[in-house]
């Protein structure tokens, strides 16, 4: 809401400079966002009258005017078509500096001698409303100047209201909360009802009470709508931010920002029979003010005459009705609509007026008659004619009779902190037009009908720190029990994963939840996703089911900016629909790109060292390594891991992997996630020349740890016994040292593969594998007989399950 | 010669001849040849047999000490050899140590680095972390936190709405929201334990808006405290001296009166400009103060939807963003950059 000081202080005018003035409303909840001139600076310009008007020599189009600043006269060379001999406009003079840098000089134009310049509105900033010269009103003295003759050195005060305070919308509204808080008189204008002088009235009928308990209408015939609004109301508007349209809608939007009450005008000839305010029905048609048709719903309100909906109640205006250059008489209406039957409607059809956004947070109840007088008046004076009598319908029962609010004294301190002293609380409640009346536990409090949004005693809390102060509170620190909370050794954080992937060179990125639909199916086909019904673009339209696609795209964001060796990861939700179930599934994701060490003198080195061109870049073992890293949070490692890759076998729930170089990760017999290299086809998709190296598992899954139990340190020497075997190329390593490990039995101590090869010296189709065997016992020495027992164990059970044989 | 001429010029020749000793080897030698089992000091110790019997005392003194001389001599020779050697090896194993190393730098999201610090100064004070489900019903996001349908306020959260299916997955009534808040958490932590309640809830929020000041999808800590006797000084104390430790500085807060459906009275928190400490720039608007949080003592509406009551219990509750805070923090301009994950910008922040 804009505010003009100017005009406020018409209301209350408290001994502060506008700076104070802002930071008092700020600090009441009244929060001011900014604060601009009424029009921009310029210097220079008084009040001229035009005296004389001769034609220029050598030119159509100009004119040349005696114009008197009331002590000399000057000629100035004009080109406006509204000139003319009598006319007070804005003069300004040799000297004079406009907006905008343009400083006024003598000129010759055309050859003939000019001293000044006569403007129009927007050369003076304000807005125009006819071409040419701003026409001032004739009681304008001549020489004043013009800044101080359209009060132009004021502010426009902008305040950012709370949806709560509907009430401090309008001048009326914020005179009243700058009255209590500077402790000064508010003094609104003298409203006297006018005078009925013709008898017409039209019949109101409310169908709908519970909506609209009240509404007051007027006839006003005989208006004259050749006239334009008056200066000084054209510029409180245009400090308001209202565009001026025509005298009427004019007075009613004036009438709106001074007292907060909308109002319509309709074009009486237009309504036929009287008016009834009811609700839709369902589908009827309606065109409005802005030549839109809308289909309505049963729920909607609507001001109807006989026949049809002529309006949408205290949203818009319908067409058919309006008023126009043409109409000769009109009907004010002057409702109140109670806040639910607009709440959310104007914004539904698309139409966010000022009238509904002040109904929707709520308008006085009781405003109406004291707003139809005002701008009856107005119109009057304005475009003159005839008055009827206010027509006025209420039903008494729909609407609320005040309201009292228990305020208890003790609550005070229970909720503020503070105990405000009792003198201090009535002359606070009292500025507020509040009306308390003192009983044993505090006060009845009477809420007047523009305070709609205090019901209860917390708000009657809030207003008593309000206008004290929320500075002036005191400040303390809680005192609570000391709680222990519960925090399981056994439970894995997110954290815990991340701090373990940040240790490892990782970098953490946040994306989006939502993601591109397309993008989506390319990464997780099989999934359901959430899709949402109102996306911010239409490449942010589903809810993620996977990290990865989010990820994939920020390397992708990365590798195009030359960034080329990637580590990311990121933990968050996952969403899938499964019927009418809605699963949140906790992830963890990362992803490779690039050289396995940043590029440095030592990345030849190292690739020469293990004898490969490519051994610097990212591979499989790389990411399988830092997915192991992770599982090994949970306390489960070495012979005791129960951690398996299982390679993706086409069933796998991720197509975006490469077949051959992914697996499915399992603890026991539960798929918790998976690791892999993005699919060369997907990857050509998304345009990525590098190879993206991918995990992704789920937190819930891997979370719980084991609590560590001592072991007895064996004080006997390990025995290690490597094997060669021989066995099928198609053979998962992973398969004979779990088949290993079950046969090494219990005193196993460790099992690693120390070699796998394939080539020359090896049958064709077969695979050797070399497995390190090492066993300990707790209590003695394992003898050389039990060692070859347990080999040979070994051996024969990988001869039995996979036919292997000894190297 | 005598015995003694003998063994003088014996002691000599091994002297000298340790001198010369260039190894260990040759030393080792030395050794061998003087005072080993056949050594020529050795030998003259086998034959003070054949001496008189009153001589033998002190020549074998005599030979004693000369072989413990030798003996001295090695070690002294071998020690100094050792060293020389030890020095040559170290020499020639230097490396360049200023080349660059193979180190690898990760670190945590500006955004999660905030959050946690937030989390960490609440959980000090005896505050837990509550998290709750990021598609939510409308119930727990707008209607138990005393925002009914078509309420105005609605219109201050730009609410993303989810699809909601039945069991056959067919699109059905209503629909589910994305949280525009973590105030649910809130709501769900109320209905399941009763007071004294301390919590903190971080997450990611969203709302349908999207500028240079937005992005459809931000983080939030909210908290709430339930207690009998909590009052509105208890609130700020919190805050204030949150902020100050949040920042490390004694910057100047104020709180002014604003509206939440869900606290009575509310409040909006400002601090003194980081930037310009409070005179006046383009990030605060020229006003000095910046706009951090919002917070309030809890609705008795909010109570009674989760019936908590309201003359027992008093309770307030905050919430920040916690971008906003990152962005004031570390200096960063642009609210975008945090989604980007630009490495170049993620590699700032650790």
């Amino acid at each position: 809401m804009k505010v003009s000081e100017s005009w406020l202080r018409e209301w209350v005018s408290p001994d502060v400079k506008t700076e104070q003035l802002v930071h008092l409303l700020t600090m009441a909840g009244l929060e001011v966002d900014g604060v601009e001139p009424a029009a921009p600076a310029f210097t220079g310009v008084v009040v001229g009258e035009i005296v004389a008007i001769e034609a220029h020599p050598d030119a159509e189009k100009l004119r040349v005017c005696k114009v008197s600043n009331g002590d000399k006269e000057s000629q100035i060379v004009c080109g406006a078509s509204n000139a003319a001999v009598g006319l007070k406009i804005p003069f300004a003079q040799v000297g004079a500096a406009l907006p905008g840098g343009l400083t006024i000089k003598e000129a010759k134009l055309r050859g003939v001698e000019s001293f000044g310049m006569l403007c129009g509105a927007s050369e003076i900033g304000l807005e125009d409303s006819v071409d040419g010269l701003l026409e001032l009103p004739n009681d304008a003295v001549v020489g004043q100047n013009i800044r101080d003759y359209l009060n132009l050195d004021d502010a426009v005060i902008e305040v950012d209201l709370t949806p709560n305070r509907g009430d401090c919308l309008s001048i009326n509204g914020v005179a009243r909360e700058t009255g209590v808080l500077t402790v000064t008189d508010v003094v609104a204008p003298v409203i006297d009802p006018v005078v009925a002088s013709i008898d017409d009235e039209l019949t109101v009928s409310l169908s709908a009470t519970e909506y609209c308990p009240r509404y007051a209408g007027r006839v006003i015939r005989d208006v004259d709508l050749s006239v334009s609004t008056p200066l000084w109301m054209r510029e409180k508007l245009r400090r308001a931010d209202v565009r001026s349209i025509d005298p009427i809608v004019d007075v009613t939007n004036y009438v709106m920002i001074e007292l907060g009450q909308p109002l319509h005008a309709f074009d009486l000839d237009s309504i036929s029979g009287g008016i009834d305010v009811r609700l839709a029905q369902q589908d009827e048609r309606l065109t409005l003010l802005d030549e839109k048709e809308v289909q309505l719903d049963a729920d909607m309100l609507v001001i109807a005459d006989k026949n049809k909906a002529i309006a949408l109640a205290g949203i818009m205006g319908g067409n058919d009705s309006a008023v126009t250059t043409k109409t000769q008489h009109v009907f004010l209406e002057s409702a109140f609509f109670v806040p639910e039957i607009h709440a959310g409607k104007a914004r539904n059809l698309g139409m966010h007026t000022d009238a509904s956004h002040r109904f929707e947070r709520g308008v006085d109840s009781d405003l109406q008659v004291r707003a139809i007088e005002r701008a009856t008046a107005l119109l009057l004076e304005i475009v003159g004619g005839q008055a009827g009598p206010v027509t006025l319908v209420e039903a008494e029962q729909s609407l609320d009779t005040a309201q009292t609010v228990l305020l208890r004294e003790s609550q005070i301190k229970r909720v503020l902190g503070f105990a405000i002293p009792a003198e201090r609380v009535l002359d606070i409640l009292t500025r507020l037009d509040l009306t308390p009346v003192a009983i044993d536990s505090g006060w009845q409090v009477t809420v007047p009908s523009h305070r709609f949004d205090i019901e209860i005693e917390a708000d009657l809390l809030e207003e008593l720190a309000r206008i004290y102060g929320y500075e002036q509170l005191p400040v303390e620190p809680p005192v609570a029990k000391l709680v222990f909370s519960e925090r399981s050794e056994s439970t894995l954080l997110s954290q815990n994963f991340s701090r373990t992937l940040i240790a490892k060179g990782y970098r953490e990125a946040i994306t989006y939840s939502f993601i591109d639909p397309e993008l989506q199916r390319m990464f997780s086909p099989n999934e359901a996703a959430v899709e949402l019904l109102n996306p911010i673009a239409s490449d942010m339209a589903v809810m993620r089911t996977s990290i990865l696609p989010g990820l994939v795209s920020a390397a992708r964001y990365n590798l195009n900016r030359q960034q080329t060796r990637l580590k990311l990861f990121e933990t968050g939700q996952g969403f899938t629909q499964n019927g009418q179930n809605l699963n949140h599934t906790p992830l963890i994701a990362g992803l490779l790109v690039g050289q396995r060490s940043p590029e440095s003198w030592l990345s030849g080195r190292d690739a020469n060292v293990q004898k490969s061109q490519s051994a610097d870049v990212f591979d499989f073992y790389d990411i399988k390594s830092d997915v192991e890293s992770l599982l090994a949070l949970r306390g489960k490692v070495g012979v005791e891991s129960d951690v398996r890759f299982v390679a993706n076998a086409g069933a796998s729930p991720v197509t975006a992997l490469h077949p051959g170089q992914s697996a499915n990760v399992y603890l026991g017999d539960v798929l918790v996630g998976y690791v892999g290299l993005l699919h060369p086809e997907l990857l050509k998709k998304l345009d990525i020349e590098q190879e993206v190296w991918v995990f992704e598992m789920e937190l819930n899954l891997i979370s719980v740890k084991k609590v560590p139990k001592f072991k007895e340190l064996s004080k006997f020497p390990e025995v290690r016994r490597d094997l060669a075997v021989i066995v099928d190329g198609s053979v998962a390593a992973g398969d004979v040292v779990e088949c290993a490990r079950e046969a090494a039995t219990e005193h196993l101590v460790s099992l690693i593969v120390f070699d796998q090869y394939s080539g020359a010296g090896i049958e064709d189709g077969k695979q050797s594998i070399g497995l390190g065997i090492t066993w300990q016992h707790e209590q003695r020495t394992l003898n050389e007989d039990e060692v070859n027992t347990l080999t040979d164990g070994v051996v024969a059970s990988l001869k039995q399950r996979f036919n292997a044989s000894l190297r | 010669m005598s015995n003694q001429e003998n063994l003088q010029l014996l002691t000599d020749k091994a002297m000298s001849a340790i001198k010369g000793a260039d190894s260990i080897k040759a030393l080792d030698d030395i050794r061998v040849e003087y005072l080993g089992k056949k050594g020529s000091i050795t030998e003259q110790l086998k034959a003070l047999g054949k001496l008189p019997k009153e001589e033998r005392s002190a020549a074998g003194a005599q030979i004693n000490i000369a072989k413990q001389a030798v003996q001295t001599a090695i070690e002294d020779h071998r020690t100094a050899l050792e060293t020389a050697e030890l020095a040559e090896r170290l020499a020639s194993e230097k490396i360049d140590v200023t080349l660059p190393s193979r180190c690898d730098h990760g670190g945590a999201h500006p955004v999660t680095i905030t959050m946690q610090r937030i989390q960490a100064y609440f959980e000090q004070i005896g505050f837990s972390v509550a998290e709750g489900p990021e598609i939510e019903d409308d119930y727990h996001n707008f209607e138990a936190l005393n925002i009914p349908a078509h309420h105005p306020a609605r219109a201050m959260h730009d609410t993303f709405y989810a699809r909601k299916a039945d069991a056959e997955g067919e699109t059905q009534e209503g629909a589910h929201v994305l949280r525009t808040h973590t105030s649910p958490v809130q709501v769900r932590v109320m209905e399941t334990q009763a007071p004294p309640i301390r919590i903190v809830c971080p997450g990611r929020v969203y709302r349908c808006d999207s500028d240079i000041t937005h992005t459809p999808m931000f983080h939030q800590v909210e908290g709430l405290m339930i207690d009998e006797d909590v009052t509105f000084a208890h609130l700020k104390g919190v805050v204030q001296e949150f902020l100050r430790v949040f920042f490390e500085k004694d910057l100047g807060v104020r709180f002014r009166p604003s509206y939440f459906p869900f606290t009575e009275p509310s409040a909006e928190v400002d601090i003194e400009c980081v930037i310009c400490s409070g005179e006046g720039c383009r990030v605060c608007k020229h006003t000095g103060w910046l706009e951090v949080m919002g917070c309030g003592m809890v609705h008795p509406n909010v109570f009674s939807y989760v019936n908590i009551d309201t003359d027992k219990y008093t309770g307030f509750a905050f919430g920040m963003g916690v971008e906003r805070l990152a962005m004031l923090k570390y200096g960063v301009t642009d609210l975008r950059l945090f989604f980007e994950n630009d490495v170049r910008f993620l590699s700032q922040f650790s």
